[in-house]
């Protein structure tokens, strides 16, 4: 199946913007993420391993929080995942530490 | 009625002047007598009149929308000519608000354009936003965010967001009564240390415009009541790929703000953000562009280097080992002379450094903040004269060689 990679998250995955893994579940998926991409997983999880609660994870265009079997929802090669971090840029910089 | 807005009982008429400027409104059915009517009734309060909120007025202003209230404390700088169309050449160094009048007066006559030359704050948002039918969120920070969402929520006033990053952008109308809010989305913001820094910083110029006038059709729709606007989803623009996406968003009723509405107040959003309010002094981009004060000169352990200090330094011949950690795109914009390795590649390339742990070493970027992670970063890989230089390259240009450019 096809991992979408928003943007700012992209630097960590050698610029890729879509990534393909096999996997049964969401939960699997992910892992094979941050198998083959390290650095993605301090950007997606907390150290406890939770998916962080400023990033969201759509399966095709359902909210992963709100399937009835949350991350363990099997998956089908034919499934899109979609990472969707909040960005909050508008007018010039993308972040508060940004050069005002 | 999530998706339209309550009218005055009397619209207001329209003058033969305006039949005419808004002949094709007019004939749209959709539209209409009665909806031009209701436009020119509407207050629409465009927070931000960057990037976003420049193409949205404008729209909205050509469209007929009576009154436009523009919230930005900012001047206008020549670097956001190249997308906040709302300015021009012969306003920089205006107040944003002020520049912004000067266009949207001069695109149409009839409009009452509202000025507010503030920071939005907690203090003053619920004033500010009951005096306004529909916000447009085009602010650029998180706390901004945050603050913007809750004071929709608070005084029930539907919010058309929009927030762009580099090629991306997203659209949606948040905090109606029966749809989900941008807490829904996001419970809590980013951690400043994860949040993208200058490096993965930049925006297409166009993109903003693609976005703003996204939200400037959904501002227009809730006026209306008419079509299906972005309530309870996510849109989601990708301009390289030119593809657009609707997500589904749902209300979650665990929300502190419009589900459990255990928020009843404005809180300080700096503090949910982590952030420290931009200090008067300090090491990083915040307020580097100054001098930095004598107290400031140890931040986190390293040692900040002036600029006049690393010139005084390099006249003398004894400079030290400076490396540049920006990006290749940025070196080739202006740099010192020096070797380059960007922070996001220094661990892995740290054998690359071409001097012994105990050597002195000072770190140089565009203002100072990255440099500063990069010094952490060679402390905690075991060199022991680390310094950052205070101000980086946007310092050296202000204040020792001011023939080199600034971006």
């Amino acid at each position: 199946m096809q991992i979408h990679i928003p943007t700012p998250l992209r630097a960590f995955t050698d610029k890729q913007a879509t990534v393909s893994v096999e996997a049964a579940t969401v939960t699997d998926a992910l892992t094979a993420l941050t198998t083959a991409f390290p650095a993605m997983q301090q950007h997606l999880f907390t150290p406890e391993g939770k998916l962080r609660s400023f990033v969201n994870v759509y399966l095709n265009d359902e909210d992963v929080r709100y399937l009835p079997a949350g991350e363990a929802t099997a998956t089908t090669a034919n499934d899109e995942l979609t990472i969707i971090p909040s960005i909050a840029g508008g007018s010039a910089f993308c972040c508060p530490c940004c050069c005002l | 009625m999530p998706a339209t807005l309550d009218h005055p009982a009397a619209l207001p008429t329209l003058s033969n002047e305006e039949i005419a400027r808004y002949s094709r409104h007019l004939i749209l059915p959709e539209v209409g007598m009665e909806g031009q009517q209701k436009l020119k009734a509407a207050k629409v309060l465009c927070v931000g009149t960057g990037g976003l909120g420049a193409p949205l007025a404008l729209y909205l202003t050509a469209a007929g929308v009576g009154t436009i209230g523009l919230v930005d404390f900012d001047v206008v700088d020549e670097s956001n000519l190249q997308r906040q169309i709302i300015h021009s050449q012969s306003t920089v160094g205006k107040l944003k608000v002020d520049s912004a009048e000067i266009m949207l007066k001069g695109l149409n006559k009839n409009v009452n354009v509202v000025k507010h030359n503030t920071m939005l704050t907690s203090a003053n948002a619920l004033e500010i936003f009951k005096e306004y039918d529909v916000i447009a969120d085009g602010t650029d920070n998180f706390q901004t965010r945050y603050l913007v969402n809750d004071a929709c929520v608070l005084t029930g006033k539907p919010n058309a967001y929009g927030s762009i990053f580099r090629f991306e952008g997203q659209a949606s109308v948040f905090a109606t009564e029966e749809g989900p809010c941008y807490r829904c989305l996001y419970p809590e913001p980013p951690p400043p240390g994860l949040v993208p820094s200058c490096a993965e910083g930049g925006v297409l110029g166009i993109l903003p415009g693609l976005v703003g006038v996204i939200q400037a059709t959904e501002v227009i729709k809730l006026i209306l009541g008419i079509g299906e606007p972005l309530i309870g989803r996510l849109l989601l623009v990708d301009a390289l790929g030119m593809n657009f996406r609707t997500l589904k968003l749902r209300k979650n009723p665990d929300c502190p703000v419009c589900g459990t509405h255990e928020i009843k107040e404005l809180i300080d959003y700096d503090q949910f953000c982590g952030i420290a309010p931009p200090a008067a002094v300090g090491p990083l981009e915040v307020s580097s562009h100054g001098k930095v004060d004598a107290s400031a000169n140890i931040v986190d352990g390293i040692p900040q280097m002036s600029v006049e200090e690393l010139k005084a330094r390099r006249d003398a011949g004894t400079q030290p080992f400076v490396l540049d950690v920006r990006e290749p795109h940025e070196y080739a914009i202006v740099n010192l002379g020096v070797p380059q390795i960007p922070l996001g590649s220094l661990e892995a390339r740290i054998s690359e450094i071409p001097v012994a742990k105990d050597a002195e070493i000072v770190l140089q970027c565009k203002s100072g903040a990255r440099s500063q992670k990069a010094s952490l970063a060679l402390k905690a890989a075991g060199f022991t004269n680390v310094k950052n230089l205070a101000g980086g390259i946007t310092a050296w240009a202000d204040r020792i060689d001011t023939s080199l450019p600034k971006y």
